[in-house]
């Protein structure tokens, strides 16, 4: 199953945590090809990444979580890999998931690991939580099936997946999460999900603050409407 | 006669500071020609305020600087919208660009690798 799969890692200095993780990764995955996005790095990500043996691919310059990993599907599609799996540098998501996050991918197209499950230490609260309450319901009621955690960025994608992300992968807040899914289940792609582990940040900070918290709703809410208009064509000036 | 002269000479400068940039080669000819024509008509009115006040009368607007107003901030929420849509074009392809060249930047210290195990 792992054999032509690729775990994909975008990372923003995050020098402290990337060798850990990668060295996580081969523990529990050791056949997996592992590639690293450098999305900007102004520390040494990409050569503590290297040191590890990652493949390592830098941007130029910071383009944000959704065009780190839309190069990762560009990287995963030219290279004929059947699978590719998501998973932070920051060290929250646990590599003893992969198993179950790649394996799902037998009977669809995209799997999601969700934090929120019984045996979960993950919470939310205040607005962000009725925010990802809301989310979990629209995105539930276009797939036809349960998405629990939209946001969640432990997730892998199948080749039909890769095939579209490589194409059309939103980069604004939230689309690289919730935007990405609400494409894929409106071109007929089928989305499950998989609990998994969420562990606590081991190093930097959080990537959304208490005042992002608050403008998350509405934002969220333009990110599924913005899908939900948008033409069914792949978008024009976007394509090679 | 002041506000007149004023309106003329404000096209004027316009005018000539448009064409000089677009002699230049700095200006785009798709965005010069829209501002050579704002600044066109606005010195034809200056020139001919009589055609502002038939204008206004025709169409049936009481005050004919309101005429004037409304055109030129529709026109200029125009020219905003179309800056916001080049805008956001360029931002998509300068990622695209982006991406492609860490792609290929990886392809070379690749083959560059295998060049030196050999």
């Amino acid at each position: 199953m792992s054999e032509r799969s690729l775990v994909a890692i975008p990372a923003w200095n995050e020098e402290d945590s990337i060798a850990d993780v990668i060295d996580k990764v081969r523990t529990h995955q050791p056949d997996v090809a592992i590639l690293v996005v450098d999305d900007g790095s102004t520390d040494l990500t990409a050569i503590r990444a290297q040191e590890s043996g990652a493949t390592v691919i830098s941007l130029p310059f910071n383009v944000g979580v959704g065009g780190a990993m839309r190069t990762a599907f560009l990287f995963a599609q030219r290279e004929g890999y059947q699978a590719l799996v998501q998973v932070d540098a920051d060290g929250q998501h646990d590599p003893a998931d992969l198993d179950r996050v790649l394996g799902g991918l037998s009977d669809a197209d995209i799997v999601v690991g969700t934090r929120f499950h019984p045996d979960s230490m993950y919470f939310v609260g205040g607005p962000r939580r009725w925010a990802m309450v809301l989310l979990s319901k629209a995105l539930s009621f276009m797939n036809k099936g349960v998405i629990s955690d939209p946001t969640s960025g432990f997730r892998s994608a199948g080749p039909r997946a890769i095939a579209l992300f490589a194409v059309d992968y939103p980069a604004d807040y939230l689309g690289d999460t919730v935007g990405s899914l609400a494409i894929a289940i409106r071109k007929g792609l089928v989305v499950r999900e998989t609990p998994v582990t969420m562990y606590f940040r081991q190093f930097g900070r959080p990537s959304k603050n208490a005042v992002w918290s608050a403008l998350y709703l509405g934002r969220a809410s333009l990110a599924i409407l913005a899908t939900g208009l948008k033409s069914n064509r792949t978008p024009r000036s976007d394509v090679a | 006669m002041t506000p007149n002269l004023l309106a003329g000479a404000t096209a004027v400068i316009t005018f000539v500071f448009v064409f000089y940039l677009l002699r230049r080669g700095v200006l785009r000819e798709k965005y010069a020609v829209l501002w050579l024509f704002f600044s066109g008509t606005a010195l034809f009115f200056a020139i001919f305020p009589g055609a502002l006040v038939w204008l206004s009368a025709t169409i049936g607007v009481a005050a004919p600087v309101n005429l004037l107003f409304f055109t030129t901030v529709f026109l200029l929420v125009l020219v905003s919208v179309q800056l916001s849509y080049e805008l956001s074009r360029h931002e998509m392809r300068i990622r695209r660009l982006a991406e492609e060249v860490a792609l290929l930047q990886q392809q070379i210290d690749d083959l560059r690798d295998r060049d030196e195990h050999e």
